[in-house]
């Protein structure tokens, strides 16, 4: 099973496992991948689901469960199936050209495999466009021994983002044009808007900043346009979700869209995050949390009214929103609230691109450094400032730094936390340069977020927003121990080409990543592109580092948002070749994917 | 000379066309800048400029064509294809490798080989420059710049400058006697931005030799237009 098990759980596992081969169940399932016309109430669209149906399948098995799942390919084109999360042989992992060859149109492929651990999980085509076109559905596996949080129902909450293009489209589009799909762009409108605010010279500098990099601090979402479906159904539609009051309800979110990350609250309700990625977490409790795409987490609530709870899940770049329901009886809804204002980029989130750029036309005199609301140290030095890369003519003489902020020593500032002597995310460094991070390479394990970053949430109600510094596993599944090695993973891209890479290399031009079997490895994942990546290890699991030791949080999707570096530990216990990729179908498709092959152990 | 251009061109089409499928899906699309129609004071034209285009991220096949038909003698005022390679040298600029044949009517054929960058300047100016290479060389400059006055009603203003190298007599073209065109055109993304109708102004106009030679065939040396059109992009 797993290759270093703590000794007294492996003793416990024989013991079990003895105990479970007697009574070990098998399991036969059926999906059909069809053609199907998709109504989302605001569109039609002709998509790909499994069993005809809108409404994503859930498949629900038992943990030791040993499945058969036939799946049937009722499409013109090849298709396959990935069952995300799942620790299972490679040959079963469903990724055409590393894992099998695909499934043919009109063949029926059977996977067989052992189910060896319980939660929610997912499922999807791997195969061209066909998961953001519809194919995906849920996995809900059942622990040995039932439950361990009691619950008084129990819903499976998928998210997507449904497009009126197809996959196909989209991304010929985005090569087209990049910006093909961004109408957040900043208009004449928001030029007025920022002069009356800022002024007029600097909301131009701040726009001549921007237009130097050709960046666009709106390229938070690169395909708006989507209707976001819970469940298969769109606000209009409203998913609803039965319960009596006062009773448990474990919510199961999953988000399988193509691109979007969600924002997800229950106005009224907390939110108890029990798991993450399909393995328990000790119990946290939120008002709201981002779930990055292909994530997935489980929340308890306990609605104590007769009224019906809105489920809301906003995407991260406020785009698009929907509105599902928990409600006593059927047609309740709950209220749909107004969308919040769209985020903006900031310089913090350029961060990791400072290193690999050449930023010799950057003019710093837009930036206007005021003392007002700072609490700077005085004696500052700009002088040690580590700003590597090509940084040279950079203009800092017109810099206005008022008087009293004569001689300040930069060499004190920990450009890394931005936490410690001087607070950057109160810096008014004007027009959204809050907080700009020079040097993101070194940002501390447990910064989730560039500080300044425009991405940092908050929660709707001021309340509590879950960070992944908040996830503590339950339960560990390996003896913590030091890596063996470190693997430098950099997220990479051309964003107005649209080519995403990892180190600067599209998988087509890539060599796999090579791992033995039994070391134990490290991701130094570093962001230097502007977007936020959800990276998918596929066959073993991801420890996040936030430091917390064995009490780090396993994943299966990692979201690495701009300008920062963040650490996960793989113990490689799952021989075979793997897929490793930005789960942004668009991403991957355009390069950020990697073929990772594990050497040795057993065949 | 001619026969060289194409004979070489052809070999890296070729090239293109054998390479082993790639991993990725090939990149097509076509693009109308301009398809309209040009109230002049005296005749009117129609008008285009688009690009088509084939290929992947490192190496792309564009037919680009540029033409003018007059509204009620059918002649081509301008008509101009070129057949351009175009293949990243930085993070936002292209390129191109091509050859260009121009055949309006009443003058004599040109048939050059060009080369060129085309990207994206600081301050997002789409700029394309190239250089036209045969006994009658010259250079042209083109920068576009799109305001969005809001994300779907976007106000492009353009320039564009032709720099005869040589005299051309033949077309009227006098050495380093440049023709400047700029337009202005306020468009709306209708469909996407897939047809984006719009509606502008054009205004050509040239000087130095190019102008003296105009004026001695008896032409004019401007052109002020009102143009309708759309822009296209699939």
């Amino acid at each position: 099973m797993k290759s270093i098990p703590l000794i007294r759980a492996a003793l416990f596992a024989t013991v079990l496992g003895a105990a479970s081969a007697a009574s070990a169940v098998a399991g036969t399932y059926n999906i059909t991948v069809d053609k199907i016309r998709f109504d989302t109430g605001e569109f039609k669209k002709t998509g790909v689901a499994y069993n005809k149906s809108q409404t994503p399948t859930v498949l629900r098995v038992k943990e030791g469960e040993q499945v058969t799942i036939n799946v049937t390919n009722n499409l013109r084109e090849s298709t396959s199936i990935h069952w995300h999360g799942l620790i299972l042989p490679f040959r079963q992992d469903g990724v055409p050209g590393i894992s099998f060859n695909g499934i043919a149109p009109g063949q029926t492929f059977t996977y067989r495999f052992p189910i060896k651990q319980a939660g929610t999980y997912w499922f999807h085509s791997h195969s061209g466009f066909q998961e953001p076109d519809g194919a995906y559905g849920a996995i809900v596996i059942e622990p040995k021994g039932g439950e361990k949080v009691r619950a008084d129902r129990d819903y499976v909450v998928q998210l997507t983002d449904k497009h009126p293009h197809s996959g196909n489209r989209i991304f010929r589009n985005l090569k087209m044009s990049a910006d093909y799909y961004n109408r957040s762009q900043r208009t004449l409108e928001d030029l007025v808007r920022d002069s009356r605010a800022d002024g007029f010279k600097q909301a131009l500098q701040n726009r001549a900043m921007w237009g130097r990099m050709r960046m666009m601090p709106t390229d938070i979402e690169d395909v708006q346009g989507f209707v976001p479906l819970m469940n298969g159904k769109s606000t209009r539609q409203n998913w609803t979700g039965l319960f009596k009051p006062g009773e448990k309800v474990r919510l199961r979110l999953i988000n399988s869209a193509a691109m979007a990350y969600f924002d997800v609250r229950i106005p009224g309700l907390k939110m108890t995050v029990i798991q993450a990625d399909g393995n328990d977490v000790q119990p946290v409790t939120v008002d709201e949390l981002r779930i990055s795409v292909a994530e997935t987490y489980d929340v308890i609530v306990q609605p104590r009214e007769a009224k019906a709870y809105a489920i809301i899940a906003e995407s991260m770049g406020r785009t698009a929103m929907v509105r599902g329901s928990l409600s006593p009886q059927q047609g309740w809804a709950g209220l749909v609230p107004r969308m919040r204002p769209k985020p903006l980029l900031t310089m913090a989130d350029m961060g990791g691109m400072m290193d690999g750029m050449d930023m010799s036309g950057m003019d710093h005199s837009a930036m206007t450094m005021s003392s007002q609301g700072t609490s700077m140290p005085e004696g500052m030095d700009h002088s040690q400032m580590d700003m590597s890369g090509d940084m040279e003519d950079m203009d800092h003489s017109q810099m206005d730094m008022s008087s009293d902020m004569k001689g300040m020593d930069h060499s004190k500032m920990d450009m890394s936390g931005g936490k410690q002597e001087m607070d950057h995310s109160k810096m008014d460094m004007s027009g959204g340069m809050a907080g700009m991070n020079h040097s993101a390479r070194d940002s501390k394990i447990g910064e989730f977020y560039a500080p300044g970053s425009g991405l940092i949430p908050s929660a709707a109600n001021g309340g509590k927003f879950l960070s992944y510094n908040d996830l503590k596993a339950a339960r560990p599944l390996y003896r913590d121990r030091p890596a063996t090695r470190t693997i430098e993973v950099r997220l990479t891209g051309n964003m107005e080409r649209y080519i995403w890479s990892i180190n600067g290399v599209k998988m087509e031009d890539a060599d796999p990543i090579r791992l033995k079997y039994g070391e134990r490895v490290r991701f130094k994942f570093v962001n230097e592109t502007m977007m936020s990546h959800p990276m998918h290890l596929h066959g073993m699991w991801s420890i996040l580092d936030t430091g917390k030791g064995k009490w780090d949080p396993i994943k299966h999707t990692v979201s690495i948002a701009p300008g920062t570096t963040v650490y996960t530990e793989t113990e490689v216990d799952a021989t075979g070749q793997w897929a490793f990729h930005c789960h942004l179908s668009y991403h991957a498709e355009a390069g950020m994917f990697r073929k990772v092959i594990v050497e040795g152990g057993p065949a | 000379m001619k026969i060289t251009y194409l004979s070489a061109f052809g070999a890296a089409l070729a090239s293109m066309i054998w390479t082993p499928a790639a991993a990725e899906p090939v990149i097509w699309g076509f693009q109308a800048e301009q398809l309209e129609y040009r109230f002049l004071e005296g005749e009117d034209a129609l008008v285009w400029d688009f690009d088509a285009l084939a290929g992947s991220d490192e190496l792309r096949f564009v037919w680009r064509s540029e033409g003018e038909v007059g509204e009620s003698s059918g002649d081509f005022e301008e008509l101009e294809n070129q057949l351009r390679l175009q293949m990243p040298i930085s993070t936002f600029f292209d390129a191109v490798v091509g050859i260009q044949a121009s055949m309006p009517n009443g003058v004599p054929d040109r048939y050059n080989a060009v080369v060129g960058v085309k990207g994206l300047a600081p301050q997002w100016f789409e700029i394309d420059a190239d250089l036209y290479v045969s006994d009658h060389p010259y250079f042209s400059f083109e920068a576009e710049y799109e305001a969005l006055l809001t994300n779907r009603l976007i106000l492009t203003p353009s320039i564009e400058m032709t720099l005869p190298l040589k005299d051309d007599a033949a077309r009227d073209q006098g050495a380093w006697g440049p023709t400047f065109e700029i337009g202005a055109r306020v468009s709306y993304d209708l469909i996407d931005r897939a047809v984006s109708p719009y509606v502008g102004v054009n205004y050509e106009r040239s000087f130095g030799k190019t102008s003296n030679m105009l004026r001695t065939a008896g032409e004019d040396k401007d052109a002020f237009s009102v143009v309708v059109g759309t822009r296209i992009m699939f």
